[in-house]
């Protein structure tokens, strides 16, 4: 209990050391955006592992809604060629119900990933190379949903400026990252960053030809443990296809004592 | 909540183990499935008893109870599928009756569970646990629920595995009025042993599985009844001319091998196995591929490419002794997830082919619709296949879940 209290405080201090840095940032642009990206991730250090349910709903360009809900497990993974470690496990739409998929995230190489078929209790090495494939048919890529580790991409500050509507009132720090692994979707992808917090609230992604394909947008920020932020609202907008994609996650807990033996490959036969 | 503790607390004592402080509040849920099947046959039947058309409905529920932690969890699937024709296929079925715990650095499992092993796509032939319930489907991709205790200890050096299965299942087979089905209908009901145990013997597996960075690599070994019946020609009560299934004790040790470099993917499946006296090798192995992103849009397109090989050569009693497969898988990643596969078997020693398409939708949110073909061409008398020569088929099925 008492060592808890102690990372608590330890974790609060970097919190308050990243905003005091704000003023701090190196003046080179490219310096400046990796440094921007390295306080945002240096924020979340510490959270160990985290649990959240999630709930997706798919707009078509008609306007037809269909939904998807799932669980997600995350573990925080320290190594410096390594992202974070996730168990996915959907549970609607009712014909893929307890089909997980386990991915074991690298920065700059190809993620480690299987995918557990209930039907055939099978459990399968799956290529991770779709990184620009539709996550679920929604418009999320697989690449938006894997951990946004810093060293993914090349980062250049471009300028500070109101955040996007509703945030006028507030400064945001806008960077373009350029993604650095391979068989991306994108050119390049700008982020606008709450000063204070340094949380993302607007993503503009665009495609290989460098046309605006999407517009992410994330909203009702809630503070964990008095330091994670997560947005609990993440809504997709595809320029090109007028389709939408809302996802809502509920339910986080975090330091819940998950550990490596709960993402391992023979976890995925029972994680239903 | 007393309830759900109740059947925790049974599950545990099955177990043999004691639950200790963690969190015995238990979450439960049901959810189930039933679907509806239309199979058309496209030529008149070998046999005036099989059908032209057939009707086929099939129920499943499943109960699962998993603890807070969702480290133990209970789970039961009865299943049910009544057919036109076919009294052998109308069948019953525990596919689940389990219960699962994840204690440190530990895994204990008992009840009736299925478990595969393998990594090719056309044809399984390391995935020893479970029976083939052939009546269900005659690509043999549907499994009977095995009863089982099995042990398992992931570690840094891979996970390790041992399974006690004390009771053997046999293999079902399409009735006389079955169809598709053997020329000459397997007689389960003369089915006999090698081992005076009979059903009863118990029969034991080890395994051992790793993956170090792109490789994923299992070694197992099996002790027991063979699953596949040696069939024996005979004659049935009415005298009608059959074929007798004879399970034999079979010693096998097997190795399954995936490496995963972008979007290729390469397997192998290999076992020796000894069995009546003889002892054989058999091996699979080939690529998978895939095209994602095709031509600019969010559709995939995957190719396997496998070939299968028995020592015996002609001598086998499996169709798959020289066999090519090509397969595709047509994913067009939309809102209902439509997926189309399509793969040709061919036969190297007798040219025979076999053609399966399967095409598969999301209706709404809470059913499913699927359409699978089947066609054979050039097929020998002397070909295992020979007996799906006049059954080519096509499957409509519908399947609503709650």
């Amino acid at each position: 209990m008492r060592s808890g209290v102690v990372i608590c405080g330890l974790a609060a201090k970097f919190a308050l050391s990243s905003v005091v840095m704000a003023n701090d940032w190196p003046e080179d642009p490219a310096e400046k955006g990796a440094a921007i990206a390295q306080a945002t991730k240096n924020m979340d250090l510490g959270f160990q592992d985290s649990q959240a349910t999630m709930h997706m709903v798919l707009t078509n360009a008609r306007g037809d809604e269909s939904t998807r809900e799932l669980r997600m497990m995350t573990l925080e993974r320290r190594g410096e060629d390594e992202g974070n470690w996730s168990l996915i496990v959907f549970d609607h739409p009712r014909d893929i119900e307890g089909t997980a998929l386990l991915t074991h995230a690298r920065i700059l190489e190809a993620d480690d990933q299987w995918m557990y078929l209930p039907k055939l209790g099978r459990v399968k090495r799956i290529s991770s190379a779709n990184k620009a494939g539709p996550f679920m048919g929604s418009e999320f890529a697989f690449e938006d949903f894997t951990a946004q580790e810093p060293g993914k991409f090349a980062h250049t500050w471009l300028r500070d400026e109101p955040c996007p509507a509703p945030l006028e009132t507030v400064t945001c720090h806008v960077t373009e990252r350029r993604p650095l692994y391979e068989r991306s979707g994108y050119t390049r992808q700008v982020v606008w960053s709450d000063a204070v917090d340094l949380q993302p609230r607007q993503i503009d992604y665009y495609d290989r030809k460098d046309a605006l394909l999407k517009t992410l947008s994330l909203t009702a920020y809630t503070q964990y443990l008095d330091q994670y932020w997560r947005a609990k609202d993440l809504f997709m907008v595809n320029h090109v296809t007028g389709k939408k994609t809302r996802l809502a996650w509920e339910d986080y807990t975090f330091q819940t004592g998950l550990g490596e033996k709960d993402f391992d490959k023979s976890s995925l036969e029972h994680a239903r | 909540m007393t309830g759900h503790r109740a059947v925790l607390l049974i599950g545990s004592l099955l177990a043999g183990t004691c639950v200790g402080a963690p969190a015995l509040a238990a979450e439960t849920e049901i959810s189930g499935s039933v679907e509806f099947e239309f199979r058309g046959f496209f030529e008149t039947p070998s046999d005036a008893q099989q059908p032209e058309t057939n009707l086929s409905v099939a129920f499943q529920t499943t109960l699962e109870i998993s603890s807070a932690d969702r480290r133990q969890n209970f789970v039961v699937t009865p299943y049910y599928r009544w057919d036109q024709h076919d009294p052998n296929r109308s069948h019953i079925d525990l596919r689940e009756a389990r219960y699962f715990g994840a204690f440190d650095g530990l895994n204990l499992r008992v009840g009736v569970d299925k478990v595969f092993w393998g990594v090719t796509e056309a044809v399984h032939l390391v995935d020893i646990i479970n029976q083939t319930d052939l009546v269900e489907n005659i690509d043999g991709e549907e499994k009977l629920g095995q009863p089982m205790v099995s042990l398992g200890l992931p570690t840094d050096v891979g996970t390790f595995e041992i399974f006690w299965l004390p009771y053997f299942r046999e293999r079902t087979f399409e009735d006389f009025e079955g169809r598709p089905r053997f020329n000459w209908p397997v007689d389960p009901d003369q089915a006999f042993y090698e081992d005076p145990d009979k059903e009863r013997h118990q029969d034991i597996a080890v395994r051992w599985s790793h993956y170090i960075g792109e490789f994923d690599i299992g070694l197992a070994h099996f002790e027991g009844t063979g699953r596949e019946p040696l069939l024996i020609p005979g004659l049935d009560a009415k005298a009608r001319p059959v074929l007798i299934p004879f399970y034999v004790q079979i010693s096998q040790t097997s190795i399954d091998l995936q490496a995963t470099f972008g979007s290729w993917l390469y397997k192998f499946e290999g076992l020796s196995r000894e069995e009546y006296g003889q002892s054989y090798v058999q091996a699979t192995g080939g690529i998978e591929y895939s095209f994602y992103g095709l031509f600019g849009t969010a559709q995939d397109l995957g190719i396997v490419a496998e070939y299968v090989w028995d020592e015996r050569d002609e001598l086998a009693p499996t169709p798959y002794n020289n066999d090519g497969f090509l397969g595709l898988r047509w994913a067009l990643n939309d809102e209902q997830s439509t997926s189309v596969l399509a793969g040709v078997l061919a036969d190297f020693n007798t040219d025979a082919w076999l053609l399966r398409v399967e095409a598969e939708r999301r209706l709404g949110e809470m059913a499913s619709i699927s359409l699978e073909a089947q066609f054979s061409g050039n097929v020998p008398p002397e070909d295992i296949l020979y007996s799906f020569e006049d059954d080519d088929f096509i499957q409509l099925r519908l399947t609503r879940y709650y």
